[in-house]
């Protein structure tokens, strides 16, 4: 067994004309923290999209705890179009659908916060005890699985504790602040049992404060959950403090890798990513 | 108050309907306006809840329910006709194909489930549509549904374009009270387990549904089988209630009286819709007949009343609905026994969402 969790390999995602994710290659070791920076529309979202099967790339395969888990090449029109690199070296097509990761033990929060809006704190953590359920549609309608609804609502009760959110409990997740629902979208990850949690920029819209409470949440995380950890984000302190390792990708091409010190000192991460930062 | 105490009060409540509807059908004679809403309500409540269970609680904007209706309706006709009735009514077929009747209630329950294996195999081309889409493409299966079971060739099963009548049907308002009662209280089950979590999640976001492990296609199509099973259900009660049926009668205008329903009553609320179900039959049955038929004052005819203009004033009734009441009556809350209770005694106000409704 190989010692990655998490291996991506050539992947190529294109739509249409625009070559998102170009060629990338990367893997991510056990218990590690490692992180994918990259200005703005560089393709690190595009890449967490294809790791979770909400896109088969173009080209390329992932492969999760040595096992192959999506697999594509340019079929139909895109042979022609396509402008990638590699083309014909994988001839399988493995897509399987979100939900199909997740169950392998991939969980992923988003960009953009995607709770369930009508729903409270608790309820969107019960949500992840569904997949697991042993009860089919009717014994479940019928009520018929007491025992099995009473074990995923103390699951989710005691997730919930861990995470120190026990106390919004009934509250509808929306009306939590910012920093909360920031911190509830991981727990209902956390929640679906991962192996391996990827986070898309989970500091985005944080003031100081919270961005160092959530440092320490997402450190305390990987070894209370014994997981490993592959993340997107943008604010410099967090990625350095607490990456293993870096990858930054621009143009979605992977320019630079490597420990937080390496990367700070590359040249062309300073004039890509750095320099484009400023702008902002 | 105790889970048992509201249990307690729920069930006498029930029994003292009942009860009432008992009492009722004795003293008043059959033949009153009254159990005219009374079943129609009632069978309209079934068939407006199903239709939640996909649009409120699902997400899913079909517009194929009366479709369904259709062919539970038929379902129901086609197997209950007495044998010795048969040559009678599929005179124009030989009597038809179909040489045995079933008990009604057995029909009843296969309504739904043909309805059902309807449903299972034009949802796996159509649930992959986003919202419009899906919207138009149950409709279009709606409409074709129609005219196929008017199609001459399909005469020796369905009489084709003529009448199905003769077939047994109950009376007693009490019938349809239970049966649609049965079918709903399965639907609030099925809500409140953990598919119904499922169901809930896809609504307020697929993505993010998706990301939870719970299988897309798998649960809508569910969601959409079960809705269609009970549409069917009530489809097969429409069918006994009128005690004759012909496929031109489910028109898409019948789907968007139960859309209207779902919306007014409010989408998300499964006490909303049996609510409005009743206001509806009572307006459209009862007091807003006078619009349809003409009104002569002194000599003087009242202007717009005619034949029609019923539908123009529903017509108006939906818009002003849906530009400033989109929550409908009672939006995504449920009435309940603990809800009124709180609201008499003043308590959990703070815990729960709005007065006299809790979840
Ligand atoms: N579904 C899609 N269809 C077409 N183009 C897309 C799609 N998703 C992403 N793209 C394009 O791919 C490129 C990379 O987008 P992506 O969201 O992956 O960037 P990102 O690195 O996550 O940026 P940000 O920091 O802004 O989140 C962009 O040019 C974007 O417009
Ligand atoms: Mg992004």
């Amino acid at each position: 067994m190989s010692e990655n969790v998490l291996k991506v390999e050539h992947v190529t995602m294109q739509f249409g004309g625009v070559v998102a994710v170009d060629n990338l290659n990367l893997e991510v070791n056990k218990g590690e923290i490692v992180s994918l920076i990259g200005p703005n529309g560089a393709g690190k979202t595009t890449a967490f999209n294809v790791i979770t099967g909400v896109y088969p790339p173009t080209n390329g395969a992932v492969y999760f705890q040595g096992k192959k888990i999506v697999e594509n090449h340019p079929q139909g029109k895109m042979r022609r179009q396509y402008l990638g690199e590699n083309e014909g070296k994988y001839d399988h097509v493995i897509a399987p659908t979100p939900d199909r990761i997740t169950k392998l033990g991939i969980a992923r929060t988003f960009q953009n916060i995607r709770l369930f809006k009508s729903q409270t704190v608790f309820e969107n953590i019960l949500i992840a005890e569904h997949m697991r359920r042993t009860s089919n549609l009717f014994t479940a309608t019928l009520h018929l699985n007491g025992a099995e609804e009473r074990q995923m609502r103390q699951e989710a009760d005691r997730l919930l504790h861990i995470v120190e959110l026990d106390d919004v409990r009934d509250e509808l997740a929306t009306s939590l602040p910012y920093g909360k629902q920031r911190r509830l979208e991981i727990a209902r990850a956390l929640a679906t049992k991962p192996s391996l949690l990827l986070l898309d920029e989970p500091a985005a819209g944080m003031n100081p404060q919270e961005t160092d409470e959530l440092t320490a949440f997402i450190g305390r995380v990987r070894d209370d959950f014994h997981l490993t950890i592959f993340m997107i984000e943008h604010h410099m302190d967090l990625v350095m403090e607490i990456s293993d390792r870096i990858y930054v990708l621009d143009f979605g091409k992977l320019i630079s890798q490597g420990t937080p010190d390496v990367v700070q000192s590359d040249p062309r991460v300073i004039s890509a990513y750095l320099g484009v930062q400023e702008d902002e | 108050m105790k889970k048992q105490t509201e249990a307690f009060v729920s069930v006498a409540l029930i029994a003292a309907l009942l009860i009432v509807l008992f009492v009722l059908e004795r003293v008043i004679p059959s033949t009153s306006m009254l159990f005219t809403v009374l079943k129609k309500g009632a069978i309209y409540a079934l068939v407006a809840v199903s239709m939640n269970l996909l649009n409120g609680f699902t997400g899913l904007f079909s517009l194929g329910q009366a479709g369904f209706m259709l062919v539970g309706a038929y379902t129901y006709g086609v197997l209950t006709i007495p044998v010795d009735q048969r040559a009678n009514v599929y005179m124009y077929y030989d009597g038809g194909l179909i040489q045995f009747a079933l008990h009604p209630i057995l029909a009843i329950v296969i309504a739904g489930i043909i309805a059902g294996i309807f449903a299972y195999l034009i949802g796996l081309p159509v649930l992959r549509l986003k919202s419009d889409y899906l919207a138009i493409a149950t409709l279009g299966f709606a409409e074709i549904i129609r005219a196929v079971f008017q199609w001459d060739k399909l005469g020796p099963l369905t009489n084709g374009s003529n009448l199905l009548r003769n077939y047994p049907s109950y009376k007693s308002v009490l019938f349809y009270f239970a049966a649609s009662g049965v079918c709903i209280a399965l639907i609030v089950l099925l809500i409140n387990s953990t598919y119904g979590r499922a169901f809930k999640a896809i609504r307020d976001d697929e993505v993010a549904a998706e990301a939870m492990g719970i299988n897309l296609a798998h649960h809508k199509r569910i969601a959409f089988v079960v809705s269609s099973f009970f549409a069917g259900v009530s489809g097969a009660l429409l069918a006994m209630y009128q005690t004759s049926i012909q496929a031109s009668m489910f028109k898409s205008a019948m789907t968007y009286e139960i859309l209207l329903i779902v919306v007014i009553g409010g989408i998300g609320s499964i006490t909303g819709s049996c609510i409005s179900s009743f206001l509806f039959i009572i307006l459209s049955e009862w007091l807003l007949r006078f619009l349809d038929s003409e009104l002569v004052i002194g000599g003087f005819k009242v202007p717009l009343l005619r034949s029609g203009f019923r539908k123009v004033v529903f017509s108006i009734i939906i818009m002003i609905i849906v530009l400033f009441f989109r929550q409908g009556i009672m939006g995504t809350k449920e009435f309940s026994v603990r809800g009124i209770y709180n609201r008499i005694t003043g308590k959990g106000r703070k815990a729960q969402k709005g007065g006299a409704a809790d979840e």
